[in-house]
């Protein structure tokens, strides 16, 4: 042995080389986050690491595993949650409207070996889910009013949109875990600028139903000023009105004629009868 | 051990023959055999011919050299120049290489905030907390730090003009907003999402979207901002846990809930408009407080006044009636028209012109 080793020392290493790839490539090592397919011949035969729901991570199946060298080819296929997202697209509810929306799908390829067969590959996989994620948003949101897409009914309208997709999915070895809107905008041009329109005149219509409530409670407040003073007014003149009369026609006579001391006020003149109550005394006339 | 050594040099020559430094290719310098005399790819020593014997003539001059140096090596020979690397002192450093691979690929000190998973052959074997950790070398087993404690943060939204938001009452609102997340569950993290930062974006527009979708414009803007961050922040960690995405996520800030640049405009009239109803309910406000005052003041006065003409109602009102009589025609012009069948004769303009001089005369 040792012999043939020393008097054949290139063929030895050549020999060695091929041993250590030889084992090397039979037990291949399989990462956490990865499927492999075990292609032999060109036909798919077995899975390692498959997707299992509710097996923990660090379960067996990942790691090394065997496989038999020049005849088992691997193909990897993700074992995470993966996406595909919906091109941006207009869709026209029932009441005519119309909306641009966009939406995502997660998906993970729970069956790699259906998967290889009816796909492919994960990007041929990706080409052919996008198109019917589209499709059946489309239809899912053409079957229902603009208003209820704006409610919690959204979820609802998502969740059957799922289901339809996942039946289709699961022809892949995909399940889809969720489907959902990203946004549902309106188109730019006429449906935009309409609801700009829309939003400045109930911005205008707030502002003048603001002002017009804000004169309201002014008034009703400047009334009920008034009524108070007339309570107190009265509650107090009301004790003895003749001489409220009496005391109010001397205020009203000094305010008149003198003014309130603050502007001077108009120049009188006053043309007295001796017969005046004032002047009375003024004749001389003996009581 | 003659076996062991003679292999390991029989691999080592392995090399040689093919593409080593020490290969045969050079024409003057390869190792053709040392009894010419000639030598090493280092140059070549007088002393080298010395213990030849030991192999044979078909031992490789190779692992003469390795037995040579060796024996220097262990104190014999005295030999080498400073500075020429023999085998062993190659093999040593092989050794001390892998050594130092050993050492530095199974021992791992992780940081605090960091956690370490631990995959072995590629398959989830542990998480290991902060501190110094050992684990097998690194082909078998290996470490990969991620840190769960720091919390990262997206910031969505309002960058680009487009980027509106339909509110309940289909209305636009131009919405931003930032998320705050760390990691919960490293492995989970790692291994179950295919892109997980891209993932949080998405599940936080979409979110966000369908919560800024159930509430009107105004309360968007206004006072249950609060409530659409709490409730965003709970939808998305319900998705994220669906997918086992090991994130946490730590809240949702808004940061900007703006009406469109568009009819900012009519906004900032509704904003005018409140303003100014506010200052006619100001106004009349003032108005009622100074007529309440000015009621309480004339009611007091008269009530006063009354409780002492009540006391002397005559006197007191003869006596009113004569100080204000008093004080309103010091003020006035006067005249007195006394003869009984006089009829007066009143000159208005001349009544008129009078004013100004008694002004004058003031």
């Amino acid at each position: 042995m040792t012999g043939f080793f020393r008097n054949h020392p290139v063929r030895s290493a050549i020999i060695a080389v091929v041993l250590l790839f030889l084992v090397v490539s039979s037990f291949p090592i399989i990462p956490e986050t990865k499927q492999a397919v075990v292609v032999r011949f060109g036909k798919p035969v077995t899975v390692y690491n498959q997707f299992k729901a509710g097996r923990p991570i660090g379960a067996a199946g990942a790691g090394i595993n065997f496989r038999i060298p020049l005849v088992d080819q691997l193909v990897w296929i993700d074992k995470r949650v993966q996406d595909v997202d919906m091109q941006r697209q207009q869709v026209i509810s029932t009441d005519q409207r119309r909306l641009e929306v966009d939406a995502f799908a997660r998906y993970r390829i729970v069956d790699p070996l259906l998967m290889y067969i009816r796909a492919g590959s994960e990007e041929q996989l990706r080409e052919q889910l996008r198109p019917i994620l589209g499709s059946e948003v489309r239809n899912e949101l053409g079957r229902i009013e603009f208003a209820s897409l704006l409610t919690p009914e959204r979820q609802g309208i998502m969740d059957s949109v799922r289901l339809s997709l996942n039946k289709i999915a699961r022809q892949y070895g995909v399940e889809v875990l969720d489907v959902r809107i990203k946004r549902t905008d309106l188109p730019d041009g006429a449906p935009l600028s309409a609801a700009f329109d829309r939003m400045r005149s109930a911005r205008e219509q707030e502002a003048q139903s603001i002002l017009a409530q804000g004169a309201k409670q002014a008034q009703i407040i400047q009334a009920q000023a008034d009524a108070d003073a007339a309570q107190t007014y009265a509650a107090s003149f009301g004790k003895d009105p003749d001489f409220y009369d009496f005391y109010r026609a001397m205020q009203s006579y000094r305010q008149t004629f003198i003014g309130d001391g603050r502007t001077a006020p108009a120049g009188t003149t006053l043309i007295l009868s001796p017969n005046n109550d004032y002047l009375k005394e003024f004749t001389g006339r003996s009581r | 051990m003659k076996t062991i050594s003679g292999w390991g040099g029989r691999v080592r020559g392995l090399f040689t023959d093919t593409k080593g430094p020490w290969g045969q290719s050079g024409g003057d310098g390869g190792d053709p055999p040392p009894e010419d005399g000639q030598g090493g790819p280092w140059g070549e020593t007088p002393r080298r011919g010395r213990r030849t014997t030991l192999g044979g003539s078909n031992v490789s001059a190779l692992e003469e050299l390795l037995k040579r140096s060796r024996a220097r090596f262990g104190g014999g020979g005295g030999g080498g120049l400073p500075g020429r690397p023999s085998r062993s002192l190659i093999l040593w450093a092989v050794l001390g290489f892998v050594l130092l691979w050993l050492v530095f690929t199974s021992t791992h000190s992780i940081a605090p905030g960091q956690s370490g998973v631990v995959t072995q052959f590629g398959r989830y074997s542990r998480t290991l907390g902060s501190g110094v950790s050992f684990t097998l070398p690194s082909p078998i087993e290996r470490v990969k730090k991620v840190d769960v404690q720091t919390i990262r943060s997206i910031d969505m939204g309002s960058a680009s003009s487009d980027d509106l938001m339909l509110t309940g009452d289909q209305n636009l609102l131009d919405l931003a907003y930032q998320v705050r997340w760390n990691i919960r569950s490293p492995e989970l993290y790692l291994f179950q999402m295919a892109d997980p930062d891209e993932t949080i974006r998405e599940v936080a527009e979409s979110a966000m979207r369908a919560v800024v979708s159930q509430v009107t414009l105004n309360d968007a803007m206004g006072d249950r901002r609060a409530e659409i961050e709490a409730r965003v922040a709970e939808s998305m960690q319900r998705i994220l846990d669906s997918y086992h995405s090991g994130i946490q996520v730590q809240g949702i800030a808004i940061k900007q809930a703006d009406p469109p640049d568009a009819v900012n405009d009519a906004f900032k009239r509704v904003t005018a408009a409140q303003q100014q109803a506010q200052q006619f309910v100001n106004n009349a406000n003032s108005y009622a407080l100074q007529l309440h005052q000015k009621a309480q003041g004339e009611a007091t006065a008269f009530d006063k006044v009354y409780g002492q003409y009540k006391l002397a109602p005559e006197v007191t009102r003869r006596r009113m009636y004569y100080e204000t009589m008093e004080q309103v025609l010091s003020k006035v012009d006067k005249t007195i028209v006394e003869a009984p069948g006089v009829t007066p004769y009143l000159p208005l303009p001349q009544v008129q012109k009078s004013q100004p001089s008694a002004e004058r005369s003031q």
